[in-house]
């Protein structure tokens, strides 16, 4: 298993070499679908159904860069990936965008030939505890050991915060979600450890989730979006004002039922959008009604969400933080003109 | 008789030309690796992946769940790797003890007289080769040792032995200044008399006559650390395991994570072992089993002091392979969570850094390593228990 990971590496040195001329874009296109790679099944973000159908907002996000392309939600081949894989795989060519739940960091941004692109969703690290154990603030975990999932920002989360309350603490990294949760599950630990929508989303896979409870705490910012390969401009602003388009759509009231009759509004901001005046699909290099066919069959930012994590879903993740920043959250898209 | 030499050129010669396509092959495969790593290289500094060793030095900045070795959240990158090295070493070094013991006992409980223990070895070697390790190790952790009690309700011999789902706990000695001079004694004690056995053995050897050493025995290996504890006040004292918060502190603690895969690596490993072992004594020529009948040994000094040292020079090469592959194997630890190498290094450093190509060259060096330790010290051992003048 880590010999694949080694040859990746290799692979990745290799491929940078060669795609670093052909831009993504036209390899997509010559491939005739998108390749993105996501996690091995993250409830509301990336999680296979019985059926193999993928759902969740990392999943729809690629849907729509795969209609902003081909105008086909279908023409997107996912590719689940671990987290301690991910951005050598990303490296190495083995798809074109991560839309992996990933926290958007300097050292990924800068280090590590990543781009990201944008935040998707907003987040936090939280701890998720038995009801039984009666603690109700993680700054009463001295001594608890957590368990958590390697190739994550949560271990030096964890670190930080205990060292910063000097609180005693032992963490225990497991490979895989199923078993960093089967641990938790089985009591070999105190607290589980994640970002809290993971938290939320793990919770539904434990024996008894009206057991458990997640402690108030957020002791991180975790803004998570998708990542692209760095240095290939067109690709990046391409991924980049898909997000936009479909954060700017929900500020401007357009929705998938409503979309076909916006496109005779009389809003310049909404016929910029929709495609009816100026060329801004044409400057990524797409047809110029690219925004219009992502909201008519994906819907907008707001529909993504409640979808994927809503309140009427399983997970039932308020949008709090992720509100449009003129109710109340901080999602925000710098306006198309 | 020498060969008549043909008499043509020198490069017709199939000596040389084979050592001249050798060379050839040699060069075209260091300058592969060279347009390798030159395109590497550029390809990460083009695309902002940093590369080089420096990481190595930066701080680390995640906890490690057993710790062996001095390190802190303040420790660097390259202490984490010391950190999984040690804990690679110590359940490769439990697992090849057990399963060597177990691999000898199945192994000639296999060539049992007694039907069952031969049936029931032969069920263990069958069942266990053919289960996937991976699949023994998280039996073994989750289905066997995660579902013991949890520390409030744990298993406990007073506070002997503690067991729950978090690991073992026994009392453990701590040392205290001064038991460095126990110890001494302690040392002292054993090599003196160790010597005194020697000289026993060799006067026997030459003279026939043994002299009685027996009294040796407690006086040196007893009496003189006892002596040392009384001068030093007892500088021991005992850690017990007490429940204090989440789980039980104090003592010595063997996480369920390392009992786990010690036991799936052990339980597992011994199966392969005890093939070898069986295999060995087939071997042995049967003339040397009815020759020790014929001396009246009976079957377990036969086997002992006949069979067995006749098969090791059957058993220790394919052995030594059972211990590289059990030390390779011990990387499924990220599986149950244990830090071992590949999970720290491989693992969370990889991720924190992103540095694959660097981190995964070192952890196959060092693998390589370890692999390379191993034959060797195993060929020593061959090589001393040669057949003369066959090795």
């Amino acid at each position: 298993m880590k010999l694949r990971l080694f040859f990746l590496g290799l692979v990745a040195a290799l491929a940078l070499a060669s795609t670093a001329q052909a831009g993504t874009l036209d390899n997509v296109r010559k491939n005739g679908f998108l390749r993105c790679g996501v996690s091995e099944g993250q409830p509301g973000f990336s999680n296979p159904d019985q059926r193999g159908n993928w759902t969740g907002i990392d999943v729809d996000y690629c849907r729509a860069v795969a209609v902003a392309i081909f105008n086909d939600p279908n023409k997107v081949r996912f590719v689940p990936v671990s987290f301690a894989e991910r951005f050598t795989a990303l490296q190495a060519g083995q798809f074109d965008i991560l839309s992996h739940n990933t926290t958007w960091t300097m050292d990924r941004d800068v280090a590590q030939g990543l781009e990201f692109i944008g935040v998707d969703f907003y987040d936090g690290q939280g701890f998720m505890v038995r009801k039984s154990l009666g603690v109700n603030s993680a700054l009463k975990l001295d001594g608890a050991t957590l368990c958590t999932q390697t190739g994550t920002t949560s271990e030096l989360n964890a670190a930080d915060f205990f060292r910063a309350h000097k609180l005693k603490y032992k963490i225990l990294v497991y490979q895989k979600a199923s078993e960093y949760i089967a641990a938790y599950d089985a009591g070999r630990c105190d607290a589980a450890t994640t970002d809290r929508s993971g938290l939320a989303g793990d919770r539904l896979k434990l024996k008894n989730p009206a057991d458990h409870i997640l402690l108030p705490e957020t002791i991180s910012k975790e803004p998570l979006g998708p990542a692209v390969r760095h240095g290939d401009q067109q690709w990046g602003d391409l991924c980049r004002w898909t997000l936009f388009a479909l954060v700017n759509a929900e500020e401007l009231g357009v929705n998938s039922r409503n979309v076909d009759a916006q496109l005779n509004s009389t809003s310049p901001e909404i016929r910029r959008l929709l495609g009816k005046e100026g060329a801004f699909g044409q400057e990524l290099g797409l047809a110029n009604d690219w925004a219009y066919r992502i909201v008519k069959r994906l819907g907008n930012y707001g529909e993504i969400y409640e979808r994927g994590v809503g309140l009427n879903t399983p997970l039932k993740l308020p949008r709090g933080l992720n509100n449009l920043w003129n109710k109340g959250g901080i999602m925000y898209a710098p306006p198309i003109r | 008789m020498a060969r008549p030499r043909a008499r043509h050129a020198w490069w017709r010669d199939t000596r040389w030309q084979g050592i001249a396509l050798q060379a050839l092959a040699l060069v075209a495969i260091a300058a592969v690796g060279l347009w390798l790593a030159h395109n590497a290289i550029g390809a990460l500094s083009r695309r902002h992946v940093a590369s080089g060793f420096a990481f190595l030095g930066h701080t680390a900045g995640f906890g490690i769940s057993q710790v062996l070795i001095p390190y802190t959240e303040e420790s660097s990158y390259g202490q984490a790797m010391w950190v999984g090295l040690v804990n690679t070493l110590v359940v490769s070094a439990v697992s090849i003890v057990l399963s060597t013991l177990i691999g000898f006992v199945v192994g000639i409980g296999r060539l049992s007289g007694n039907w069952l223990v031969a049936k029931l070895c032969t069920v263990y070697v069958e069942t266990l080769r053919n289960i996937p390790l991976l699949l023994q190790v998280v039996f073994w952790y989750f289905g066997v040792l995660q579902t013991l009690p949890g520390p409030r309700d744990s298993l406990a011999l007073g506070s002997w032995i503690v067991l729950n789902n978090r690991g073992v706990y026994v009392p453990e000695v701590i040392f205290a200044p001064g038991s460095w001079l126990v110890v001494l004694a302690l040392a002292v004690g054993l090599a003196v008399f160790f010597a005194l056995y020697g000289w026993a053995q060799r006067l026997q050897r030459k003279t026939g006559r043994r002299p009685t050493i027996w009294w040796a025995a407690p006086l040196l290996v007893i009496g003189l650390p006892a002596l040392a504890l009384f001068v030093e006040r007892v500088p021991f004292a005992l850690s017990w395991p007490q429940l204090a918060g989440f789980s039980y502190e104090g003592g010595l603690q063997i996480n369920s994570e390392l009992a786990g895969l010690t036991i799936a690596l052990s339980i597992y490993t011994a199966a392969y072992i005890a093939e070898i072992v069986r295999a060995g004594l087939v071997s042995v020529a049967r003339g040397q089993r009815e020759a020790a009948e014929a001396l009246g040994l009976r079957r377990g000094l036969a086997l002992r002091l006949v069979l067995i040292p006749q098969a090791m020079r059957v058993i220790i090469p394919p052995l030594a392979s059972e211990y590289l592959s059990l030390t390779k194997n011990s990387s499924l630890a990220i599986a149950i969570g244990y830090p071992d190498l590949v999970a720290v290094f491989a693992g969370t450093v990889l991720n924190q850094t992103g540095q694959a190509i660097e981190i995964l060259s070192l952890t196959m060096a060092i693998y390589l390593a370890l692999s390379l330790v191993t034959s060797a010290l195993m060929n020593l051992y061959n090589r001393a228990h040669a057949l003369e003048g066959l090795g």
